[in-house]
């Protein structure tokens, strides 16, 4: 009986591990490319902006001699900042002022557990309460920002917090409003299902960006807000308060802060694409996509996701270059008296649509 | 049912060990050569004038309250709106019963002036 006991137990262990392996490569099969998608951010962004204000940006960096276009760059400050020394100041807590840029990454990363890539691929993308995950998870990025700029013991860094935090808040109202109005349309928490539920045979006409447009553009703005990018970034305001939260932090401390903060603009760019621009499917109508070789290009799969998710990002640096900042009353004003007013009164032009049965997205 | 939360666990897990390795990584590669002046808080190269943990403003403190007056209304609305196709026209009456009682408070918080940031 004890030996069919420890057989028993020995395999549920054996598989247990196994199970284990499998989940942690699968999200360093995830994290690899995501980390080379955040380190190309910022060389796109220096890049487009360059192109943008008349200027070539980076263009010296390459490989084995060769320029390639300065694509060595993010490399190349990697390293740098790796060789740098981290700061601690003598007043800061240090415990908490290391604690800060850790909660920062971990929280942007672990909101893409629950991401579906297309129809079948995903590390925790069962998971019946995707959404509320993503909002709890995102939710909590606003500690890494008030610790680090608590723990530093610097006036700048506390300001720099202290406005960070209540703009993050106020948007996420916003930004919750907007996801309600998304779950009211697809029935579902799942994102895979939020993205099935946008299926059609209309193409890019199906997607919910149509019906629930103001609800977009809400989400969209609100995002900007809350990865505290330009024309909202007020908590760095580098000519008023320095850098904001992080200008005690040196070296690695401020990459990881670095990587969190562009990690978080993939993770917004990719949630818009998933929830209010039809995910992995084709933007073309069904009748469309032929068979073979071409129709797999046109058809829906992961790259249609990749080239949506881009195509948000390119509009957080379009943003950057283009908007002046925002003063903090205009910033809490949009927030508080214009995007929550249009928020609720859509919120119920969807629940009226999806009772009423409107076509083609809710039939 | 539960078992689906545990890639979620080990992705949590992971990006914490993440953020840890790479502050280790800069730690053992960067140099450590702390000197007074260096280790002091950053302001613009004076000495600073007193403590940073000083009084702000009670603005901030509105924001926040507020926010978990929203935050906790939509929370109840989740479950709402994944639900509307089964409950209906019914359901549908029932929360704009409770959303037009969020908007009276919404409207008296800004004629009160809680949303004036100036």
């Amino acid at each position: 009986m004890s030996e069919l006991f420890d057989t028993v137990w020995g395999w549920g262990e054996f598989v247990w591990s196994f199970q284990i392996v499998q989940i942690v490569l699968g999200i360093v099969a995830l994290m690899v490319p995501l980390m080379l998608c955040v380190a190309y951010l910022t060389f796109a962004e220096r890049k487009i902006i360059g192109y943008m204000q008349v200027r070539i940006g980076p263009n010296r960096v390459g490989f084995f001699g060769y320029k390639l276009w300065g694509l060595g760059q993010p490399i190349a400050d990697a390293v740098k900042l790796m060789f740098k020394e981290i700061i601690i100041p003598t007043k800061a807590n240090k415990f908490l002022f290391l604690m800060a840029p850790v909660i920062s990454l971990a929280t942007a990363l672990a909101a893409w557990a629950v991401i579906p890539l297309n129809d079948f691929l995903g590390i925790a993308d069962e998971v019946n309460a995707g959404l509320l995950f993503v909002l709890a998870i995102t939710s909590l990025g606003v500690y890494g920002v008030i610790i680090a700029g608590w723990s530093s013991n610097s006036k700048y860094a506390f300001l720099g917090a202290m406005r960070s935090s209540a703009q993050i808040v106020a948007y996420e109202i916003a930004m919750g409003f907007a996801l309600v109005g998304v779950l009211i349309a697809a029935g579902s928490l799942n994102l895979r299902e939020i993205v099935e539920a946008q299926q059609g045979n209309l193409g890019f006409l199906d997607w919910f960006w149509l019906p629930l447009l103001p609800l977009f553009v809400v989400y969209f703005i609100s995002g900007v807000a809350e990865t505290n990018r330009a024309p909202f970034d007020v908590a760095e305001g580098e000519s008023e308060i320095v850098a904001g939260f992080h200008v005690d932090y040196s070296g690695m401390a401020f990459a990881v802060f670095f990587l969190a903060e562009y990690a978080n603009m993939i993770l917004i760019a990719a949630l818009t694409a998933i929830m209010f621009a039809g995910g992995w499917y084709t933007p073309f109508p069904a009748a469309m996509v032929p068979d073979g070789i071409f129709g797999l290009l046109i058809g829906s799969g992961i790259h249609w996701f990749v080239i949506k998710t881009a195509f948000f990002l390119i509009f957080f640096l379009w943003f950057r270059a283009t908007f002046p900042r925002y003063r903090y009353d205009q910033i809490m004003r949009l927030g508080w008296k214009v995007f929550i007013p249009i928020t609720i009164v859509w919120l119920l032009v969807v629940a009226v649509m999806v009772l009423a049965n409107v076509g083609p997205w809710f039939d | 049912m539960l078992e689906n939360y545990l890639p979620v666990l080990v992705f949590i897990v992971i990006g914490g060990a993440v953020g840890c390795v790479m502050l280790a990584m800069g730690w053992m590669l960067g140099p450590t050569r702390p000197d007074e002046q260096k280790l002091s808080p950053y302001e613009c190269g004076f000495e600073s004038f007193e403590d940073a943990r000083m009084k702000f403003d009670v603005r901030y403190y509105l924001v926040a309250i507020l926010f978990i007056i929203f935050d906790l209304e939509i929370a109840f609305l989740f479950p709402w709106a994944i639900v509307l196709e089964q409950v209906g026209w019914f359901g549908f009456a029932a929360m704009s019963v409770f959303l037009g009682i969020l908007v009276i408070g919404f409207i008296y918080e800004w004629k009160k002036g809680a949303l004036e940031w100036e």
